[in-house]
């Protein structure tokens, strides 16, 4: 197919304003978030830093004391103890919370269904003789869904930060490291942490894209996606298994809490980007591979 | 303007050894030659699982053609489906649509899917299409509340965005009442006169014959036959029927005159003509004399369908 469209575009030398092929990724994008099962995967994750605030609110309301201001390595990366002197660590304790589980199940949702959930509508085939071309249509759904993922870890951060200002005072922000960095430098701080965050997502949506060009079934597709995210994950707990962790895309999920120390830790963050990106690779060429060759009978 | 001539003269489909072998070896197409003209109506006829669909995909890219070749307005597919198909508009397999979206945004939706459209007339052409197919009043309705008919029409309006060269229209009337089945009718007879080619694939007989004027049949995956309606239903010949009180005697007449097949069905005797130029009149003339009571005489005209079971023999029932 590539090699078919490569030849189209010598022989229609018609240019085309970059506006026109973006039109399929604007459509691609206001059709995703226009689905009820988007708005509802982002209400959901927007009220669990409400849950953990209100939670962390009740807790500490009643007269027990606070976490403690010492912070530090005893606390884990949970931050949960923090939140009450500084509700920016709200944002941390809700990305560190739902990246295990809410956040890739929402991204393997969007990307399992991306084209399976189209083969089985049935509106496949007519993007398809729109003519979408199987490359560009595909490119828009990979692109769509990295928005989703985006979207999805920043309204976990939005929604966090509103009930940290909301619920707890804001203020200099006590790093891992135990130092004192101002509140914007922490805020900084927090949306470098969101985009790292939305960026460990990747792997995981590549593995569902092609997932999702396997089958006709949209309901299959994020079943397996989700499935094959909770085996990755029980696979990254089984100690014998020590060789394979680092290849796994969600081993290095957590690292993102080097990103809170001072000065900035990179070595693990880093790892975590380069195995993405390779997931990415690997997986968006395999969807690619199947999706330019399949016969469409949906 | 040449190129548009030149292409024009000659097949807007044309099939040469067409064929699809599923995996699990199953023969959907086998070695089809289609060749639709230029301006042409065309009925794609078959019983169901007789390889219209299957054909009908491959022409259309979707699917990868086991062997053969196709061209599509002159060029390959699915070679350069990319370049062909914004000039190609279809309908396959009844429509699909996005149900949480509203009519004209799943028109809008499909527009920005095909690069050669301009999205600054988007707007202006989705309402043109709405109109054409009457879903004006119904544009901002959610999908999902459009009835079967309305879907249809929906899927028919998005083949409309663009001025076409080919309409692929798979089974068209699907879902709609004999109303919207007569508008659609004059909705394809309106743009064949327009010069757009149809391609229309139907199970409904009746209504191939009211709007088509070239025709091709399928059977088990092969082309039985092609060609101008009226050629296909001149065919089958048509049945000589008289009516009468004294159906014995005529019987005993006709079949002396050299009337074969003789049927008698109540008051009614029907049989094949005698081969050669048979005057009619002779005919009524005999059963007369020989005191044969007359209600009526005459020659029903062979229909479409009588050809189709003439051609396939199995009638218009489901392949095995």
């Amino acid at each position: 197919m590539s090699r078919a469209e490569t030849t189209v575009r010598q022989e229609n030398p018609r240019a085309r304003s970059p506006l026109w092929t973006l039109g399929l990724l604007r459509s691609e994008l206001t059709t995703t978030f226009r689905r009820w099962r988007t708005l509802a995967l982002l209400a959901v994750l927007a009220a669990v830093p409400v849950l953990i605030g209100i939670a962390v609110k009740i807790e500490t309301g009643d007269g027990s004391p606070a976490g403690g201001g010492g912070g530090g390595d005893g606390a884990g990366p949970a931050f949960l103890t923090q939140i009450t002197n500084n509700g920016l660590f709200l944002v941390f304790a809700a990305l560190a919370a739902t990246l295990p589980v809410f956040l890739p199940m929402a991204v393997g949702v969007v990307a399992g269904d991306a084209v399976a959930g189209e083969a089985n509508a049935g509106t496949l085939r007519y993007l398809l003789v729109a003519p979408a071309g199987r490359t560009r249509l595909l490119l828009a759904k990979f692109t769509s869904t990295m928005v989703f993922c985006l979207v999805a870890t920043l309204v976990v951060a939005v929604s966090a930060l509103v009930t940290g200002a909301l619920l707890f005072p804001l203020g200099e922000v006590t790093t891992i490291s135990g130092t004192r960095i101002g509140f914007g430098d922490g805020l900084v701080r927090a949306v470098l942490i969101a985009a790292v965050v939305a960026a460990s997502l990747v792997g995981l949506a590549a593995i569902g894209l092609f997932v999702s060009t396997l089958t006709n079934s949209g309901v299959a597709a994020m079943a397996t996606t989700v499935g094959l995210l909770i085996t990755v994950q029980i696979l990254d707990t089984v100690p014998q298994l020590d060789a394979i962790h680092p290849y796994l895309f969600t081993h290095h999920w957590l690292s993102f809490t080097d990103l809170l120390r001072e000065p900035l830790y990179w070595d693990e963050v880093l790892d975590n980007l380069g195995l993405q990106a390779l997931y990415a690779a690997v997986f968006g060429s395999a969807a690619w591979a199947r999706f330019t060759t399949k016969d469409i009978t949906a | 303007m040449e190129e548009l001539s030149a292409v024009n003269s000659e097949a807007v489909i044309d099939t040469r050894g067409l064929t699809k072998r599923f995996r699990g070896g199953q023969l959907a197409v086998d070695g089809l030659d289609l060749a639709v003209p230029a301006g042409s109506v065309f009925g794609f006829l078959g019983p169901n699982g007789s390889g219209k669909t299957t054909t009908i995909r491959m022409l259309m890219g979707l699917i990868e053609p086991t062997s053969g070749t196709a061209t599509l307005l002159g060029r390959p597919v699915p070679r350069a489906a990319h370049s062909v198909l914004p000039e190609v508009g279809a309908l396959i397999e009844g429509p699909a649509l996005y149900g949480f979206l509203s009519g004209r945004d799943n028109l809008v939706r499909y527009d920005s899917a095909d690069p050669a459209a301009d999205p600054r007339t988007r707007r202006a052409r989705v309402a043109a299409a709405l109109d054409r197919v009457g879903l004006t009043a119904a544009g901002s309705k959610k999908a999902k509340a459009y009835s079967l008919g309305m879907k249809q029409r929906l899927g028919l309006a998005s083949a409309l965005l663009r001025p076409r060269r080919l309409l692929v229209l798979d089974e068209p009337t699907n879902g709609l009442d004999p109303q919207g089945m007569r508008e659609i009718r004059s909705l394809v007879r309106e743009l064949a006169a327009d010069g757009t080619t149809v391609f229309l694939s139907s199970h409904l007989l009746d209504e191939i014959e009211q709007v088509c004027t070239h025709a091709a049949v399928m059977a088990r995956g092969r082309l039985i036959v092609q060609g101008p309606v009226a050629e296909l239903a001149a065919g089958a010949r048509g049945r000589l029927v008289v009516t009468t009180p004294d159906t014995a005697d005529a019987a005993r007449v006709l079949k002396e005159l050299g009337v074969t097949g003789l049927t008698v069905a109540e008051d009614r005797v029907t049989g094949e003509l005698p081969p050669g130029d048979a005057d009619l009149a002779d005919l009524n003339a005999a059963l007369v004399r020989a005191g044969v009571r007359v209600r009526s005489f005459g020659v029903e005209r062979a229909s479409l369908e009588d050809a189709f079971v003439a051609l396939t023999g199995e009638g218009f029932d489901v392949a095995g």
